[in-house]
């Protein structure tokens, strides 16, 4: 966590992204024509909440197995830059969408999954806010944590295949292809990616010490 | 497995004492219906068909959420403790969940009746329809039971059930809603074959993580 590498990377690569985003070539689509270029920030705002979501996972299955403070502290902060990411990645696409499809909030399987995510995770934070032990509230949340986790699931991959979507990708395999990139687009696209989950993680990791901190001091009082 | 059976046996008996609870639940079911005929029925004198189907799921989904919010709460965290040094809590979730199971099938079957009676049924193919039913039933039961595991443990159970559940219900409802369609379209089993597969799989993942997940709510 403290190694301080990845956090040049991330800027280096989100500077890139942005640079390269908004001067890049893109292909000519029809009805898409520049605003393709908002694949650089709306599609990874998506990778950074499910990267999130997952690690927030993780700990929580840790804090269960363990019982250590600090692993439920990880978990809450996850899901909170995960919500955060998800509220980006929802104006990101309403904004989008009100100028391809001529609707900021169209009927979408998607979309509906993720107005469903956020409300799991504003769930999940009513019930911690409704104990007062610590030791309850931590592991009364992780198991509903898990529990929303594995329901979230089939809500994102397999509904949406089942149905037609406006989405590309849908009503079949969820290829990147039909995206209609080039290589000069992947070329700004995959590190996209990257920094943004890489930002996810850093604004976590910055949230996490300074919860850490303050509970240490407490302590010590 | 016996463990499982008395404990089954025992909530029942339990359900069977105080009946005013149970009452309560049924007349929740009728009144609810009733409400609805007479916003719908009497009003307009039509109601369309995926209206017709999507009021019932409704109307089964609140009351599984206000019958099944109880499962945890109707007995004394004394009496819990009991339990708890008894049996093992696999056994307790696992027997709590097909408690459940069997109260929401009679509640959706009787609320199907009495919606039939009152709406008219609209189901063509009332096999598959009573097949989503039980599926439904199945699902709720799994995951409101950990859910009511869950949020017995606050001061405020009723508002908590409903926040944390709604959200979790959904995925399986929409397919709920989607096949039960598919019965009051007429369609045969196997043209709903991938429906059948998504929501039992659902079930499944619910079950066993109702299962897995519930030791860790019982210590607390």
């Amino acid at each position: 966590m403290r190694k301080i590498w990845w956090k040049f990377l991330a800027s280096g690569l989100l500077l890139y992204t942005v640079i390269f985003g908004l001067i890049g070539d893109v292909p000519r689509q029809p009805i898409l024509n520049e605003t393709i270029r908002n694949v650089y920030f709306h599609v990874p705002m998506w990778f950074g909440m499910m990267a999130l979501m997952i690690s927030s996972l993780t700990y929580s299955i840790k804090y269960l197995r363990q019982g250590q403070t600090q692993d439920d502290v990880y978990a809450v902060e996850f899901a909170n830059v995960a919500i955060v990411f998800g509220v980006l990645g929802f104006i990101t696409g309403s904004l989008w969408g009100n100028y391809t499809w001529g609707d900021p909030l169209p009927k979408d399987p998607k979309i509906i999954a993720v107005e469903v995510g956020l409300l799991i995770y504003s769930a999940y934070f009513v019930l911690r806010g409704s104990f007062e032990d610590e030791q309850k509230k931590a592991r009364l949340s992780a198991v509903y944590n898990i529990f929303a986790f594995a329901s979230f699931m089939p809500l994102v991959w397999i509904l949406p295949r089942l149905t037609d979507s406006l989405h590309p990708g849908n009503g079949g395999n969820p290829a990147f292809g039909k995206y209609d990139m080039d290589s000069n687009m992947r070329m700004v696209f995959y590190p996209a990616i990257l920094a943004w989950i890489l930002v996810g993680v850093w604004i976590a990791s910055l949230r996490i010490r300074i919860k850490l901190l303050n509970n240490h001091l407490q302590e010590n009082i | 497995m016996r463990e499982i059976k008395n404990l089954i046996l025992k909530d029942i008996i339990l359900e069977w004492r105080q009946k005013y609870a149970f009452n309560g639940m049924v007349l929740y079911v009728v009144s609810t219906v009733f409400m609805c005929y007479i916003s719908f029925k009497l009003k307009t004198n039509s109601i369309e068909a995926i209206t017709w189907n999507t009021l019932f799921w409704i109307i089964i989904l609140f009351s599984a959420v206000n019958s099944i919010t109880k499962s945890f709460i109707q007995e004394k965290a004394g009496r819990q403790l009991y339990y708890y040094q008894l049996a093992k809590p696999s056994s307790i979730i696992l027997a709590k969940i097909i408690y459940n199971f069997l109260l929401m099938i009679f509640l959706g079957f009787l609320g199907f009746f009495i919606y039939s009676v009152f709406m008219g049924n609209k189901a063509e193919n009332l096999w598959l329809y009573l097949l989503s039913l039980v599926l439904g039933a199945l699902g709720f039961s799994a995951s409101l039971t950990l859910v009511a595991g869950i949020a017995s443990k606050s001061d405020n159970t009723a508002g908590l059930m409903a926040v944390l559940s709604f959200p979790i219900l959904l995925p399986i409802l929409s397919m709920l809603i989607k096949l039960s369609k598919n019965a009051m379209d007429g369609l045969a089993f196997s043209s709903s074959y991938d429906e059948i597969m998504v929501i039992s799989g659902i079930d499944l993942i619910v079950i066993a993580l109702s299962y897995m997940l519930f030791p860790f709510l019982w210590k607390s």
